[in-house]
């Protein structure tokens, strides 16, 4: 068992490979080396810096608006790791943020995806 | 065996009353009609159309089209590469010809868009994304203002030069009848536009339009059988890079295009310094900068400064969307990468009128989603 799973509720997870990479989200093999990512990394209490953010003011049906999205590096055993995800609030570039958990990031069905195909719970990023 | 376009077409691009299959039968027809081919030697025809089920309800496009224009037959496929459908088209009509499995082959691009909301629109290309991008509301827009971000912080590039990309390109679109926009505009209209993804506004993005465009590829002895003029395919390559954009390396380079343009650059045998003129996807004025740098036509974090010094201008060393780009011509998804190899066409037989530079080589770069699937073409003036 990876030390992921040994904690309750959801958490930001990466997936890891055996030789070390890591990528949010998780994937059947490894972007860098096309291993199978066996382990994961759990992301959720960590503090990430922000990248780069944006603000869009023209979001499809089922989405908040305007919707801030931000680029976040987590710096995982010294390897950069990044994710994206909406903020709680405003956030400038370099700013620390934490990952908090949301039970519904967009309407499900408002959109064109089919709502049973994928999950629609996961992390914002609140300024620290 | 050497790959020769024959023929060009497209049909005027903006808010059209006609419907998907109208659109590509006008592009397609008025390909045929002027060139010097008949119909009936048409062995393949290919149909680059990103989603016209999402969005009209009508599927099996390439079939209709084979009936509409009297090609039955003919094998008919349909390609999609989301917004790079029109270059994947330009690669597999090119493979067609140069493999020997067709003599004539028909490209058609199209799409029909604008009956859709801005917002329905955008929700059908954002459907490309990854789950885990979905679920934020994650759409191409928002992409290209995280990236604008990073290039100006990091390059510490002023936020007019993105300015400057939309005014030249509506200035050349404001010669190109078949554009969307006829319009020009200076840097404080589009400063001063509404905010779309900060810190981009509504004229750092492409419309939504309707619109259809048609080439016509044989090889190039068949070609010279009908005309002296026709252009060569020099070179073309595809590449795909990561599904989710944030995990790239460098959110500024995009890998795709330097993968596709280093394989066109090689086939052609030539370097980016011997190019002419370029149609580049200006979907957002940021990608332009991206894929002068990633095209080698810039150093990385310099592009802006080739953009303000005038050298991508109608004017200067290497003229950047002379037809006003996806920006001011208009985006129909399917029909936007047959578009550019319509205007290199026109460029290097002499027959862009106001908008014509002096050119023997043209380079193309349609970029799907974000970078994920890009298809570089090089033409080359015949003779």
């Amino acid at each position: 068992m990876s030390p992921a799973d040994d904690r309750d509720g959801p958490i930001l997870a990466a997936g890891r490979c055996p030789n070390g990479h890591v990528s949010v989200p998780q994937h059947p093999v490894c972007p860098e080396c096309g291993e199978k990512q066996t382990g994961t990394v759990d992301l959720s209490d960590r503090h990430g810096e922000v990248v780069t953010w944006t603000e869009s003011r023209a979001t499809p049906p089922g989405v908040r608006e305007p919707n801030t999205i931000a680029i976040v590096e987590f710096d995982v055993d010294g390897t950069a790791v990044r994710a994206i995800g909406g903020t709680t609030g405003d956030v400038s570039t370099g700013d620390a943020v934490r990952p908090v958990y949301v039970e519904q990031l967009r309407e499900p069905g408002a959109g064109i995806r089919e709502p049973d195909s994928q999950d629609w719970d996961g992390f914002r990023f609140e300024p620290v | 065996m050497d790959v020769a376009i024959i023929g060009a077409s497209m049909t005027k691009f903006g808010q059209r009353e006609a419907w998907i299959r109208e659109l590509l039968a006008e592009a397609g027809e008025a390909c045929i009609d002027g060139s010097p081919v008949d119909r009936q030697a048409i062995d393949h025809l290919y149909v680059s159309n990103m989603a016209s089920g999402e969005f009209e309800g009508q599927t099996g496009v390439m079939n209709a089209l084979a009936h509409d224009l009297g090609l039955l037959g003919a094998y008919a496929e349909r390609v999609d590469q989301t917004s790079a459908s029109g270059g994947a088209g330009v690669y597999e009509a090119w493979q067609s010809v140069a493999s020997g499995a067709s003599e004539m082959t028909l490209l058609v691009g199209g799409e029909k868009m604008t009956h859709r909301t801005t917002a329905e629109s955008t929700d059908v290309i954002a459907s490309i994304t990854h789950p885990f991008e979905y679920k934020h509301g994650l759409t191409l827009p928002s992409f290209a203002g995280l990236t604008a971000r990073h290039y100006l912080e990091r390059f510490d590039a002023p936020r007019e030069s993105l300015a400057e990309v939309a005014v030249k390109n509506h200035a050349n679109g404001a010669n190109n009848p078949k554009a969307q926009f006829q319009k020009e505009i200076d840097v404080e209209t589009a400063l001063e536009s509404p905010i779309v993804a900060d810190p981009l506004r509504l004229y750092d993005f492409c419309p939504v339009t309707d619109g259809s465009a048609a080439l016509l590829f044989c090889p190039v002895e068949v070609a010279r059988e009908y005309t002296d003029e026709f252009v060569r395919v020099a070179g073309v390559d595809g590449a795909t890079d990561t599904h989710v954009v944030h995990e790239r390396d460098d959110p500024t380079v995009m890998g795709a295009v330097v993968d596709s343009g280093e394989g066109a650059f090689e086939m052609a045998g030539c370097t980016p310094d011997e190019i002419d003129v370029a149609e580049l996807h200006d979907m957002f004025t940021i990608l332009e900068f991206l894929q002068m740098e990633a095209l080698g036509f810039a150093e990385h974090g310099h592009a802006w400064e080739r953009v303000r010094a005038g050298e991508t201008a109608m004017d200067g060393d290497l003229p950047v969307n002379t037809s006003g780009g996806l920006k001011s011509k208009g985006h129909p998804l399917g029909a936007s990468g047959v578009a550019q190899v319509v205007e290199l066409y026109e460029q290097l037989v002499g027959e862009a009128g106001p908008r014509q530079v002096p050119a023997d080589r043209g380079l193309a770069c349609n970029v799907g989603g974000f970078g994920n699937c890009v298809t570089t073409t090089i033409l080359e003036a015949a003779g």
